[in-house]
């Protein structure tokens, strides 16, 4: 009966998960026996922590490792592979971005850390999830997550309240995601996510359940991707949010729900194709629409790049528009160069915080680059990235998204997303007319700790590099995204 | 290990590169040495392109020194460079300017000398990118990064509207470019739609590609596209690449950029802007629009030459009501680009040969003129007209200079730009003659605007003190300007290796746009009817 659950293979499927929180555990403890000044040893363990759940991950990459695992409730396949590696990527990143800001803000703790951690396995077991019960488990413990860090800095009103917002428009979304869920349960008698789709193949396009089973989980996702018009909480929460955390709901966030979002479009809901498509492509431009002209006005860089974030989540469905082989690269492209460059222009954006300013309004990067002119170069770098052009990974992840669409015919949507790369151009140069062409208000040098540079070092790399040899990228997403198991 | 033919063109396109990244490892603070590296690299760019001129065959068809490596694979990119006879002239017209440029910043830049240095290096490598690519995705590469270091020069080292101008510029390529690049995929996918993998690919006539080339860039097997291409798609696409060209041209509803950027832009920012940006975009024609979509070409040219008339009319009035030098050239340029796409419509040899020569022309005396008046702002750090008066007194030699490159600039015979413009209106005469016409009233307010702005600048009593003891042209300013005098005098008196450079790509590309649809693939298309003017132009 036991055996029939649970075997010795299935732990091996989740060991990266095991040991991310097991460092989580240790964390948690461990904080108890640091004084005030050694704090960082929560944030070094953490790193510890991530290296060794990668290791397994690279193993099994390396090995072509595939397992349906707990009787068909989490599967091991490139996909989840992948998605787990960004994850452990931004991390990472997002905690050498910490270290130096949480001890300004004098908040550092060691929970933090755990938080991060424990939201890093949400993400993963959402990743590698084939069951609606076990996705709805990850999401939610990546949420709850996301929810206590958002508000972490206790003595700021403007985190408070962004956690309370985030709290609040997330668990309504996860309660309309919840009833599509049950929807899709009533319609098939299962949670498993390739059966649903049988199930929906047999009932037809016209069955009224499952059309409202689809809008209702696509409404669900679009919450939690930021999309079109479920947005509004985005804005408001990446502000309060301490802003490595922003980096992290930006990236880490995002993407697993894109990792939801596919694994439900294209398996449980594939069958639904020419009703989502078209839904799809209404709530992308809306979306690229949206965020690219929202953002031309803000003067919070954490705001401004809220938006344009936005504007990237339209880039990304309409990748799923597209649909074929071109286009789910391009997604997997796209995610990756995504996470790179926004969490390189968060690390500057967290950088510029002092003890006497909050350095996330644009007045505050003026003069940048006689201040830090690497972090200005880098910050151009990533600022380019984002709005696409060559030869950067941003303008790998754009390219796909223009070649799907041409390929599959959609024309007119191919000619906005391309006009909104002008649009973008100009609010991101906003904030490299403040470095390179204003003076700054108070000269003098600013320089960044180890371990924003560490963290711009890896970000940088990784929005370059892709930009000038993009094969190992392209095949990397190619063969993780390209076929389902 | 030096230049071969095999490999010149990599040296060619990356030594001012190197140079850049030289330069960042050298310390801020020592700006004479910054200066002499810069100028060192530019020169050694040009010295390296200088074999291209021995070893250029003037007699083979097609592409030259090209170099062929694998970039990306999976998408059929690849590293692919080459020259044929209009893009050496560009090549040699970019590597002599640049180095012209950025020798005339010697005394200009004095703030943040080391990235002024390090942007034109790299803006440098860019340009020649564009000219030398044979990968449509190469190409595009760098069509969009030379755009960055631009930005920043006219940014940083601008005049008082500089961030506005920048923007601007930036804009409103970038807005042509995207669209370009939409052109670029759409027939990537028309070339792979052609022919199954390994099958005989109608675009070379043979079974050419493998695997990896049945996906491709090549800008060479594109070319042979054009008889191919449907009527409907050659239209859209045909537009798509005219937006981008014709901001960067600029030709006249598009040109609102141009005062800006190059009002506000330092010297040498101006100097390369006129000298070599903007002939991207008349090289855009001439290498992919024409070529690509003879058809569509043949039915736009009433509207193309409607705008060429209007912009050689039009910048040469608005020229007339300057009261700002420098403003004055920049819409001059405007009415000479104007003179090129008109060359280049009329669709015939005349015509595009002397686009071509005369795309070298403009780069020479509208590089030169820039020059003139950064030489009066280094003086008297203003540009108003009404500021001058006088000036051959005090600087007598300058006075020489400046006369000679403004009778360059408006065409008198023995100069530059009197066969350039003869050759165009030859062209364009064989066409229509009241094409002809109007241009001729552009070359009249050319020289009237031109003069009239000497007389002012030059000529009477010095009526202003403080322009009494200006210092006449030194060492250095004669060095920028007297090769570029001397240059409009070779063209002006013997053309004959310009022609016969151009000759045989000219022809090619005579016979493509000219050429009527032939191929089955094209036959079976709905019949439609070229417009008169492009039957004429292929007639003869």
């Amino acid at each position: 009966m036991w055996s029939e659950f649970f075997q010795q293979e299935d732990l091996a499927a989740i060991l990266p998960h095991l040991e991310l929180a097991l460092f989580a555990c240790g964390i948690l403890m461990m904080n108890f026996l640091l004084d005030r000044r050694h704090k960082y040893a929560n944030a070094l363990t953490a790193l510890v922590g991530i290296a060794f759940s990668a290791y397994p991950l690279w193993g099994m990459w390396r090995r072509g490792y595939e397992e349906l695992a707990f009787n068909g409730l989490i599967v091991v396949d490139p996909f989840f592979l992948f998605f787990s590696f960004i994850f452990l990527l931004a991390a990472a990143v997002v905690i050498l971005m910490s270290i130096k800001y949480f001890e300004i803000e004098k908040e550092h703790e060691g929970e933090y850390y755990a938080l991060i951690l424990f939201a890093t396995v949400g993400m993963m077991i959402l990743a590698g999830g084939v069951d609606l019960i076990t996705l709805f488990i990850g999401l939610e413990l990546m949420a709850i997550c996301f929810y206590l860090l958002t508000g972490f800095l206790r003595h700021d009103r403007r985190s408070n309240e962004a956690a309370l917002k985030y709290f609040l428009l997330g668990v309504f979304s996860t309660g309309v995601l919840a009833y599509g869920f049950s929807l899709l349960y009533g319609v098939s008698g299962t949670t498993k996510i390739y059966q649903i789709a049988d199930a929906v193949r047999e009932r037809g396009l016209d069955d009224p359940v499952v059309f409202l089973a689809m809008v209702a989980v696509a409404a669900g996702l679009f919450f939690k991707v930021a999309a079109v018009p479920f947005h509004q909480w985005a804005p408001d929460a990446y502000e309060g949010a301490p802003t490595p955390i922003t980096a992290f709901i930006s990236v880490g966030s995002k993407a697993a729900a894109f990792a939801l979002l596919l694994r439900l479009f294209l398996v449980a809901l594939a069958p639904l194709r020419p009703h989502w498509e078209v839904l799809l492509a209404i709530v992308a431009v809306a979306t690229m629409t949206l965020g690219n002209l929202a953002a031309i006005n803000q003067s919070n860089i954490k705001r401004l790049l809220a938006y344009s974030s936005i504007g990237h989540v339209g880039y990304i469905l309409l990748g799923l528009v597209a649909g074929n082989e071109t286009g789910r690269t391009g997604i997997a492209v796209y995610i990756f160069a995504y996470a790179a460059m926004t969490l390189g222009a968060f690390a500057v954006v967290t950088g510029m915080r002092r003890a006497d300013l909050m350095g996330d309004r644009l007045e505050d990067m003026r003069g940048l680059v006689s201040k830090n002119p690497t972090a200005a170069l880098l910050m151009l770098i990533f600022l380019l990235s984002l709005t696409g052009i060559p030869p950067t990974a941003g303008f790998l992840g754009k390219y796909f998204i223009f070649l799907a669409l041409i390929q599959t015919g959609h024309y007119y949507l191919v000619v906005f997303a391309a006009l909104y790369v002008v649009v973008a151009l100009y609010y991101y140069f906003r904030i490299v007319v403040m470095m390179f062409m204003q003076e700054a208000v108070e000269p003098g040098r600013m320089s960044f700790g180890p371990g924003l540079v560490a963290a711009l070092a890896i970000t940088a790399l990784l929005t370059l590099l892709p930009g000038l040899y993009p094969e190992p990228l392209i095949r990397f997403a190619q063969s993780s995204i390209l076929h389902f198991r | 290990m030096g230049p071969s033919p095999e490999t010149i063109l990599n040296w060619v396109l990356f030594t001012p590169l190197v140079g850049a990244v030289v330069l960042l490892l050298l310390p801020r603070a020592q700006k004479h040495t910054l200066r002499v590296v810069a100028n060192l690299f530019m020169l050694a760019g040009f010295l390296v392109s200088l074999p291209l001129v021995f070893w250029f065959d003037k007699g083979a068809p097609g592409f030259q020194f090209t170099v062929l490596k694998q970039w990306i694979p999976s998408l059929g990119v690849q590293y692919h460079l080459g020259l044929d006879g209009i893009s050496l002239l560009l090549v040699m017209l970019t590597t002599a300017l640049g180095f012209i440029a950025v020798l005339s910043s010697w005394a200009a830049i004095h703030d943040r000398v080391k990235e002024y240095y390090v942007m034109f290096l790299v803006l440098q490598t860019g340009m020649l990118g564009v000219f030398l690519s044979l990968d449509f995705f190469l190409f595009y590469v760098f069509w969009e990064v030379m755009l960055v270091p631009m930005y920043f020069i006219i940014g940083i080292w601008g005049h008082e509207r500089r961030l506005y101008a920048a923007i601007k510029f930036f804009l409103y390529t970038l807005l042509g470019s995207v669209l370009m690049l939409l052109g670029i995929l759409a027939l990537f996918f028309f070339h792979a739609g052609l022919h199954e993998s390994g099958a005989v690919c109608p675009a070379i006539g043979i079974a050419g590609h493998t695997a990896v080339e049945f996906y491709t860039f090549s800008v060479p097997v594109y070319l042979e596209l054009g008889p191919l291409l449907p009527a409907g798609w050659q239209f859209w696409l045909f537009w798509a690449f005219f937006v981008a060209f014709a901001i960067k041209v600029p030709m006249v509803p598009f040109h609102t950029w141009l005062p800006d950027a190059h009002v506000e832009a330092p010297t040498a920012g101006s100097v390369i802007l006129a000298g070599v940006l903007l002939k991207m975009g008349t090289y855009g024609f001439m290498r992919f629009s024409l070529p690509l979509f003879p058809e569509a070409t043949r039915e736009a040219v009433p509207v193309v030459v409607a705008l060429s008339i209007i912009a050689i009319i039009y910048g040469a009035l608005v020229c007339m009501m300057q009261k700002d030098m420098k403003k004055l050239i920049a819409y001059s340029s405007v009415s000479h680009m104007g003179f090129i796409t008109l060359g280049i419509f009329s669709l015939n040899y005349l015509g595009l040969s002397g686009a071509l020569l005369q795309q070298i022309n403009h780069g020479i005396s509208t590089g030169a003129l820039f020059l003139i008046v950064g030489l009066l702002y280094e003086r008297r750090h203003t540009r108003q007209i009404s500021e001058f008066g006088g000036l051959s007194t005090p600087m007598p030699i300058f006075a020489a200079l400046y006369l000679i490159i403004s009778l360059a600039s408006l065409g008198l015979p023995l100069l530059n730009g009197f066969i350039g413009e003869f050759w165009i209106l030859l062209g364009a005469w064989q066409v229509s003659k009241l094409w002809a016409a109007c241009a001729v009233l552009g070359i009249v307010l050319g020289a009237a605007y031109l003069l009239w702005l000497y007389q002012r600048v030059m000529f009477g009593e010095v009526t202003n003190p403080s322009n009494k003891s200006l210092p006449d042209v030194n060492l250095r300013e004669l060095a920028t300007l007297v090769p570029l005098v001397l240059w409009c005098f070779w063209i002006g008196i013997y053309p004959k290796p310009y022609f016969a450079v151009m000759e045989k790509p000219i022809t090619t590309l005579v016979e493509r746009v000219g050429a009527q649809p032939t191929t089955p693939v094209a036959v079976a298309l709905p019949e439609t009817t070229p417009t008169d003017e492009g039957r004429e132009a292929s007639q003869r």
